[in-house]
């Protein structure tokens, strides 16, 4: 595949898995989480190279969730602690995000890892390293990290599809029922984390928070059908992924910055031409009465 | 009759540091119907979180059927209050009402075609069978409150515990709910509702629980539900309260 197709591919897998997973983010009223974890798991991923002295996808997936399930953890106990919620966030997130920053500055600063990349991804580098697998053959490391990612959220999702419908919907009703909620909400943020570390090589900590909410956000204002939601919100991530890279491309400028503007976009025209919840609908037929 | 299905004692749970409840010692016998009255902040609804597990207790223990919630949470139903869910969720009310059902289907399976029939009949039964297909966010208030009760239903179980079920319905609706909880006392299910409206306390509930942090009084309605008692309940801003139920008019049964 020339580099073209394989960042297409990349950044459509990127849409595709930040789409699905935000559904529920949004759905649960957690979408800033997702900006905590994005950070975060940027410890988490300096962590493994530490450790490991290596960029290794699974070294870096493991600490990415490790450090994403560890700042829910976080925001919950101190939360407990009579912290407001949003405040224990914004402590969270900013004192381990600033841990990671001074170990890469610090003690791990090279080519491979730097602040720069690690907050605005470069999705251009990523066909320059390669990796051959079976059956499928040589591919880029970071989209067969995707892939992989992909396989695991759609199967987490599918499997456990009614548990997470409940959760997000009626948590009590779900917990008097005796689904483990507590459990299914840190398996949730470790879903999160996943999406996020493998995301990051393309399109950094700040980006993927857009990949993440915008498409789950302007999918929402479409349907009220949870697995048309799901759907719309996937397609809706690999349009903005695929229209970013010719924005991109057109007036030359950053690929990661053109494919969360592009989310931006798809979320407008939601906004006003939505069918159910759009501008224009409500204008010409103000909400029926019961 | 006579052996209680839920002995709690000795309970007590606090909200963000402050104690809110103390002291909670009382036994429900097996077909009643009661309701617990208390003003604002008095506890009721965290004594429902707390009784169901849903809230941390600090002290004391709960028995359903003898044995702790965790064994007995099969045979409990719990409608929580309508505003504590988002109703903007994507979702139909035939759907809500299967959410009852996520418990017996058990993990990695879907509803089957049975499990949606039984939603439906229990939507039916409270008289929303037209409604099955409708996005919940376009259903009235009073609407929601009977999908709730029909997803209660559909849980089939023996011990109900309902927050404010009648609170800003109408009165259709509140007539389908009474008529609903009076049918379940009939085949010998116990419920517990937190109540707020004094004024149909005596016609609704044939024992009630006033409480404000701790049980003032809990038995029979005709012997507790006295003006001394709601008075010490409610503390002093109970006069024009007083008053008006003077002048009220009861239905006799």
């Amino acid at each position: 595949m020339t580099y073209t197709a394989w960042i297409i591919l990349t950044a459509a897998l990127v849409g595709l898995s930040c789409g699905v997973i935000g559904v529920f983010l949004i759905l649960r009223k957690t979408a800033m989480m997702a900006d905590a974890i994005s950070h975060t798991v940027l410890l988490g991923i300096v962590i493994a190279y530490i450790i490991t002295r290596e960029v290794s996808g699974t070294a870096m997936l493991i600490g990415g969730i490790l450090a994403g399930v560890f700042t829910a953890f976080l925001v919950q106990w101190l939360h407990s602690l009579r912290v407001q919620h949003d405040a224990a966030m914004g402590i969270v997130f900013t004192t381990l995000f600033a841990i990671g920053v001074i170990l890469i500055a610090t003690s791990v600063g090279n080519a491979h890892l730097d602040v720069q990349h690690a907050l605005m991804g470069e999705i251009t580098f990523i066909p320059f390293h390669m990796i051959t697998l079976p059956i499928i053959g040589a591919i880029p490391e970071a989209t067969a990290l995707l892939l992989l990612v992909l396989a695991v959220i759609l199967f987490f999702i599918i499997a456990f599809y009614k548990e997470w419908k409940i959760t997000s919907f009626d948590p009590a009703l779900a917990a008097s029922l005796g689904i483990p909620v507590i459990l299914m909400h840190y398996l949730f943020m470790g879903l999160v984390s996943v999406t996020t570390v493998a995301s990051f090589d393309a399109v950094g900590a700040i980006m993927v928070v857009a990949m993440l909410i915008t498409p789950a956000a302007s999918a929402y204002l479409w349907t009220d059908k949870l697995s048309f939601m799901l759907v719309l919100s996937g397609s809706f991530g690999v349009v903005s992924a695929v229209a970013g890279y010719y924005i991109a491309a057109w007036i030359d400028t950053s690929i990661s910055g053109s494919m969360a503007f592009a989310t931006g976009l798809v979320f407008m025209i939601s906004f006003i031409f939505s069918p159910k919840h759009g501008l224009i609908s409500r204008r010409v037929r103000p909400a029926e009465t019961m | 009759m006579a052996t209680p299905i839920l002995q709690v004692e000795n309970l007590s749970a606090s909200y963000r540091k402050n104690t809110v409840l103390h002291d909670i010692n009382f036994e429900v016998n097996a077909g009643s119907l009661t309701g617990i009255v208390g003003p604002n902040g008095a506890g009721k609804s965290t004594l429902l979180k707390t009784i169901l597990n849903l809230h941390p207790s600090l002290t004391g223990s709960v028995k359903f059927f003898g044995l702790p919630f965790i064994k007995a949470k099969k045979r409990i139903g719990y409608v929580p209050q309508r505003g504590s869910v988002d109703w903007d969720f994507p979702t139909d009310a035939l759907d809500v009402v299967t959410m009852g059902l996520y418990g017996q289907i058990g993990w990695l399976r879907r509803p089957s075609r049975l499990h949606k029939e039984r939603a439906y009949e229990a939507l039916d039964k409270m008289g929303m069978a037209d409604y099955a297909n409708r996005q919940i966010s376009q259903l009235s208030g009073g609407q929601q409150q009977r999908v709730f009760l029909a997803r209660a239903l559909v849980q089939d179980a023996d011990f109900y515990f309902m927050d404010e079920p009648l609170a800003g319905v109408d009165a259709a609706t509140e007539r389908a709910i009474m008529t609903i909880l009076k049918e379940l006392k009939a085949i010998g299910k116990t419920v517990m509702v937190v109540h707020h409206d004094l004024q149909t306390v005596e016609d609704y509930f044939d024992h009630v629980l006033l409480l404000n942090r701790t049980v003032i009084k809990h038995g029979r309605t005709e012997q507790i539900f006295t003006r001394e008692n709601i008075a010490n309940t409610y503390g002093g801003n109970m006069r024009w309260m007083g008053e008006e139920k003077r002048h009220a008019v009861h239905s006799i049964e």
